[in-house]
């Protein structure tokens, strides 16, 4: 990449800036309903949360080079330049505080999607040096490594092996002309294996062709998260190359909620072409295969149990009855959270928040939004279907004291699935 | 010293004709200065479509989230009254419609005087309380800028001048209604290049919203 400064940041700015973009700033009436969606301000009561001030910078922008009257109060020195100190100033507002979880998007009267462009200013603040370190680090790995954590092929080999001996499933790998290609978040590579054993046992089960690739395996894409095209594109380039080779028909997007987003939403116009594949999101999938007869489950749980949404998955994503239906697959006791399915909480650590350090007591704060939720669920188990998500939840309950078991979806179904050796 | 009735007769013709054109074209200008910017073409293989559910959300966001409301009903409520109180006063009063059919060649019904009159005070109580709410409100009032004040100043000035001229309370009459008159032209001249163009851009805004959420499957 080449040196960050602040001119291009402004470039980036204003690269961003299209017809939405203008249609949003030119609505606003600073009404701040927007705030009382997002939680980094319900949770802290502190009105520099308010999502629509974290785009500042972006406005003015806007406004002096994009409207009339800016350009005029330009001219005659009346506005305020957007500087470096600004954009340093603003890095917690836009990296720290903002999950890009999109609740604001759906909340504000005018209809400003605020986490799309809270994602645009990001671009700008990559290409201005203001980025968090860690996030920047994460994508450094990311690029070099092949995985934000920093996890090589070697370390997914050993976990296959592992499985492999533990339960004599295969997985098969660099299968050419399977249907699927599974992709997995680092994250179940090294804190939820369970997630590639359940894949395995339920594929096998259902007779579905699949294959991982050694080549593309990570699905999780910190350029989307740091807000870096450049990145973003490098990184879904190598799965498009993956899946190209192994001549797959089929994409897996895996329980990561930003991983969809990438690959799904984002991939086709980061790399500039459509697909020759389609992507699914594992949710849909397994409900494709409960739908077709392909899986089918026993012994239901009676325990209470409820689901925490992705907003990466559900409000950005779409995927919002399957998980509803796969659950009803594995429980008898489905209870839904207040304020459930689009309208859901974020958990406080999506969009990058997670791996910023510098955002980590602000996250423990904003918790307890999810924790009331919870509370209020009247449930004693919770699942949900991202990675990340549960690793953020799983350290919310831990340091508010909780004792709330949380799985994932695809691991839950696993269990309950009926074998061809008992059928 | 001009006559009052001068004025009358200035501000109903040349400065009438002066600031209904600078609104129009501005209004022109503006639009296109947002549209003109486009927007890339999406590769993404759709789930859902766009158009639909764009028009969908130009509908539902009218109404706010049951949550969102119960955290901030002031907003939502001086919101409202004051907007339909504007609304009524503007549209409804029968010299307004005479007006508007004199300009433009169509007109329509308009409603009882009484009722027009409780519009009105409904408009600025409403915008009082708005105020009320932006100086107050922590999160308005760290958001609010000058524009942000000139609107409302803009908004509540013709409400508050054709109150006190229908009920005659300043004299000479004229005088009144020429600055009811003038603020209204105040209003026009500065619509298109502040906030106040939200009245229109917000039916792009919400659509883009929820074409680009329909998209992927989501009623925004």
């Amino acid at each position: 990449m080449s040196t960050a400064t602040l001119e291009r940041g402004l470039n980036a700015l204003r690269e961003q800036i299209d017809a939405p973009v203008a249609a949003f700033f030119s609505s606003c009436v600073n009404c701040g309903m927007c705030a009382e969606a997002c939680l980094f301000y319900t949770e802290t009561g502190d009105p520099k949360y308010t999502p629509i001030r974290k785009l500042e910078p972006m406005r003015l922008i806007w406004e002096q080079e994009y409207t009339i009257a800016g350009k005029i109060k330009k001219l005659i020195g009346l506005s305020e330049p957007v500087t470096d100190e600004m954009l340093e100033q603003w890095q917690e507002l836009i990296y720290a505080s903002c999950t890009l979880c999109g609740r604001c998007s759906l909340v504000c009267p005018v209809g400003n999607d605020i986490a799309f462009m809270v994602r645009k200013v990001r671009e700008g603040m990559v290409a201005s040096g203001n980025s968090p370190p860690d996030v920047q680090s994460a994508a450094i790995r990311a690029v070099k490594i092949g995985s934000p954590m920093g996890i090589r092929l070697k370390a997914l080999q050993a976990q296959i092996k592992h499985i492999e001996a533990d339960t004599g499933l295969k997985i098969p790998v660099d299968v050419e002309g399977a249907d699927y290609m599974a992709l997995l978040s680092s994250m179940e590579v090294i804190n939820f294996p369970e997630y590639v054993e359940s894949l395995a046992k339920i594929f096998k089960e259902a007779g579905v062709s699949w294959t991982l690739c050694s080549e593309a395996f990570e699905a999780t894409n910190t350029g989307i998260q740091i807000g870096s095209t450049d990145i973003a594109r490098e990184l879904v380039q190598r799965v498009v190359d993956g899946a190209e080779k192994l001549k797959v028909k089929y994409v897996i997007s895996p329980e990561c909620g930003h991983a969809y987003t990438a690959i799904r939403w984002d991939g086709p116009n980061l790399i500039g072409r459509p697909f020759p594949f389609k992507v699914v999101h594992i949710l849909e999938l397994l409900d494709e295969l409960r739908a077709s007869g392909r899986i089918s489950t026993k012994d239901p749980s009676g325990e209470p149990v409820t689901f925490h949404d992705p907003c990466s998955i559900v409000r950005k994503g779409g995927v919002v009855e399957s998980p509803r239906h796969l659950l009803d697959m594995v429980s008898t006791n489905f209870k839904e959270m207040p304020d459930h399915g689009k309208w859901n909480w974020c958990c406080g650590g999506g969009g990058g928040v997670s791996a910023n350090t510098d955002a980590e007591e602000l996250r423990t704060r904003v918790f307890r939004r999810k924790k009331s939720q919870l509370e209020e669920s009247g449930a004693t188990t919770l699942v949900t279907a991202c990675a990340n998500c549960r690793l953020v939840i799983e350290e919310g309950l831990e340091e508010y004291n909780m004792e709330f078991p949380v799985t994932g979806l695809t691991e839950m179904l696993a269990e309950h699935l009926v074998t061809k050796e008992e059928a | 010293m001009i006559e009052p009735m001068d004025f009358l007769l200035w501000v109903r013709g040349t400065a009438f004709d002066v600031s209904l054109s600078i609104f129009v074209i501005g209004i022109v200008l503006r639009l296109f200065e947002i549209l003109s910017l486009g927007r890339a073409a999406n590769l993404a293989e759709p789930r859902g479509t766009e158009f639909g559910p764009g028009m969908k959300t130009i509908l539902t966001r009218n109404i706010p989230e049951a949550g969102t409301f119960k955290r901030q009903p002031l907003t939502v409520i001086a919101g409202y009254v004051f907007h339909i109180g504007l609304l009524i006063s503007l549209f409804f009063f029968v010299p307004h419609i005479q007006l508007f059919a004199a300009t433009f060649g169509f007109g329509w019904p308009g409603l009882p005087t009484p009722i027009v009159d409780a519009a009105t005070v409904l408009g600025i109580v409403g915008l009082l309380a708005v105020l009320w709410n932006r100086l107050t409100n922590p999160v308005m009032k760290l958001l609010s800028d000058k524009e942000d004040y000139l609107v409302w100043l803009l908004t509540f000035l013709p409400l508050l001048t054709g109150y006190l001229a229908y009920h005659r309370m300043v004299d000479p009459y004229p005088l009144i209604l020429g600055l009811h008159i003038l603020s209204i032209e105040l209003f026009l001249i500065l619509f298109p290049f502040t906030k106040l163009m939200h009245t229109f851009t917000l039916f792009l805004a919400r659509w883009y919203n929820g074409a680009m959420h329909g998209r992927r499957g989501v009623q925004s």
